[in-house]
């Protein structure tokens, strides 16, 4: 289980940082979106993996950390709040600059000769 | 009431500013009274607050009464009320200036403004890691409110990189968190110190890792070299009274620094100890070249003053960078200084610009300044004390910390930064002379109001203040690097050692 939360997580990360790089806003938008969830994936991970366990500690065995969860759904509210946003800012800056380039840019440099 | 001080500097701000969203629609008087009285009541708070810490005894407020490591708590130390006292000084000029109507020309900007200045307090405040980041998140937003007040194609533009960058960076300060919470199993700051230093060897690489990814973002929050390129263009771009309040977000990176560095990884770290140290001091001087490029370069009085930002954040860095007790107390001496002084110029810039027609706060010919007598002697004020010339506060800020320099470390830094202090010298007499001098056509400006006069006054004026008052001062911030390398009675208190906890 720990290797495919690894990857799962790795891969979501790699795909969000791709998308961020990108020079239109909705790619952008999105690729901060995937790299919020990435890192809620990591958090939920951070106090060990553990599968069965109790969700609070009830005597002796097998518990789940509460902590992580805590701190997720935290993270998960301050994420999405800044997803809602970060969306209306990109409409903002599509209507004030014409066009949804990051730079506000109407033309990349190369762009035309594809 | 006297327990419950601590956290006043973060719960005042938020009242005021929920007040004043029930007044959004109401009259401009109203939400200016509870904006400026809010205000005012924080420097209040802020000076009680230094006046406790004073003595060097650490205090914290336990919130809801869990006791640490297990609940959240404030600390106040020396560097705390500082740090808070300065936000509220900085903050009462900034927003009385911007009673002078920059507040009417989008909506709700006391209450966005107050709850900026939560996000600042709460961060200086805390003692807790995920806290940290939680009043980074709410200061940031309220930032990203603040930036784009009014409106406007530049605003909008340069918003959407501050966004989209500091969204990136929470990311990163959450997987710091986390690793560090992983190895270490806590995350208050205080516990995480006392549990380094009992460290498996295996996770030494983890707590590597975490540490300088958080030093990633608290970088970012700076300005450093590398991660510095998003803030010369917001700041020109932000209205004057927000620009002004953003002179403290710079530093509330610096702080977190500072904080983080010495508390967690400090001596009693082991092998971990100073793990920033090297990086610090090198980019410390890069920043400071780089920044000194970019202020001989700018071509707009606010651009100009941005990088002037910049240079501060270089020299605070090698501060950090040298490490030592002197060198924080200059540090911390220099910081006052300039960001009450960067943020004063920002609101000057903002009035020159509105006596000069077209032009602007563009560094070209343009219409006399109706008002360029007091102006002009402001704006001199300013510019010898934020270029570090005597008699002003910068003089002796610079003059403490090339003290401080000792052997190779002084070799690059004296060079660099006096280098640095000759950049801003002639860029800022270039950019005066034309200001004032080089001008055409008549003077057809408006009168500035008697609030935008207070404010720039009660932020230069600060200048000679910390010259007279540099004794004093000193003998603080010399207490406060004190206690900022003998973390041990802060650890005592909080983790109540000695005490029966379990």
């Amino acid at each position: 289980m720990e290797s495919l939360y690894a990857i799962t997580t790795g891969v979501l990360t790699a795909c969000g940082l791709y998308l961020i790089l990108r020079s239109r806003t909705f790619p952008v938008v999105v690729g901060l979106t995937l790299l919020s969830y990435a890192v809620n994936l990591f958090l939920f991970s951070m106090g060990g993996l553990t599968t069965d366990g109790a969700a609070l500690v009830d005597g002796a065995g097998d518990y789940a950390d509460p902590l992580p969860q805590a701190l997720v759904l935290t993270a998960i509210v301050i994420g999405f709040a800044m997803t809602a946003f970060v969306v209306i800012l990109a409409m903002r800056a599509r209507s004030e600059a014409g066009n949804d380039h990051v730079d506000g840019r109407k033309h990349e440099a190369g762009e035309g000769r594809r | 009431m006297s327990s419950h001080l601590i956290v006043l500097p973060v719960v005042l701000p938020l009242v005021a500013g929920i007040l004043l969203l029930f007044q959004r629609q109401g009259s401009v008087r109203v939400k200016r009274l509870i904006g400026t009285g809010a205000t005012l009541a924080l420097l209040l708070v802020g000076i009680a607050l230094v006046a406790r810490a004073a003595g060097g005894e650490v205090t914290y407020y336990a919130l809801g009464d869990w006791q640490p490591p297990f609940g959240i708590v404030l600390v106040l130390d020396r560097l705390s009320a500082l740090m808070v006292l300065l936000t509220a000084v900085l903050a009462v000029g900034a927003v009385v200036f911007a009673c002078a109507g920059d507040d009417e020309r989008g909506s709700n900007f006391h209450g966005l403004f107050q709850w900026q200045l939560m996000g600042i307090n709460g961060a200086f405040l805390t003692g807790d890691l995920f806290n940290l980041f939680v009043f980074f998140e709410v200061l940031l937003l309220a930032s990203y409110a603040l930036l784009l007040h009014g409106g406007g194609k530049e605003r909008i533009m340069s918003g959407v990189h501050y966004v989209v960058l500091n969204l990136a960076g929470s990311s990163l300060f959450l997987i710091a968190v986390g690793i560090l919470y992983g190895a270490t199993g806590t995350l208050n700051m205080a516990d995480m110190a006392t549990r380094l230093a009992t460290l498996p060897a295996e996770r030494e690489g983890l707590v590597v890792a975490g540490g300088l990814m958080l030093l990633v973002v608290f970088g970012l929050k700076a300005a450093i070299l590398p991660l510095y390129f998003w803030l010369p263009k917001a700041y020109a771009a932000a209205p004057a009274p927000v620009a002004a309040l953003f002179a403290i977000m710079t530093k509330v990176g610096i702080y977190a620094i500072l904080r983080v560095y010495s508390l967690v990884f400090g001596e009693a770290a082991g092998p971990l100890a100073n793990l920033e140290q090297a990086w610090v001091w090198w980019l410390s001087l890069g920043t400071l070249v780089a920044a000194a490029i970019g202020v001989l370069a700018a071509r707009d009085l606010r651009l100009l003053v941005a990088y002037l930002v910049l240079v501060s954040v270089g020299t605070l860095l090698a501060g950090i960078g040298i490490g030592t007790p002197a060198a924080v107390s200059a540090l911390l001496y220099y910081l006052i200084h300039t960001t009450l002084i960067t943020g004063g110029l920002f609101l000057l810039a903002e009035m020159i610009g509105a006596q000069r027609g077209q032009a602007g706060t563009r560094l070209v010919k343009g219409r006399p300044l109706r008002q360029g007598g007091w102006l002009a002697v402001l704006f001199f004020a300013g510019a010898i004390a934020v270029a570090g010339m005597p008699p002003l506060s910068g003089a002796i800020g610079k003059a403490l910390l090339l003290a401080a320099a000792e052997g190779a470390e002084r070799a690059w830094l004296w060079p660099i930064l006096l280098l640095s202090g000759l950049a801003a010298i002639i860029a800022l007499s270039r950019a005066g002379s034309t200001l004032f001098w080089r001008s055409t056509g008549e003077a057809d400006g408006q009168r500035l109001a008697h609030r935008q006069w207070f404010g720039v006054a009660w932020l230069i004026g600060v200048a000679p203040l910390l010259v007279v008052l540099a004794g004093p001062l000193v003998d603080y911030t010399d207490a406060t690097a004190e206690q900022l390398a003998n973390p041990e009675s802060l650890t005592r208190t909080l983790l109540n050692t000695e005490g029966d906890a379990p």
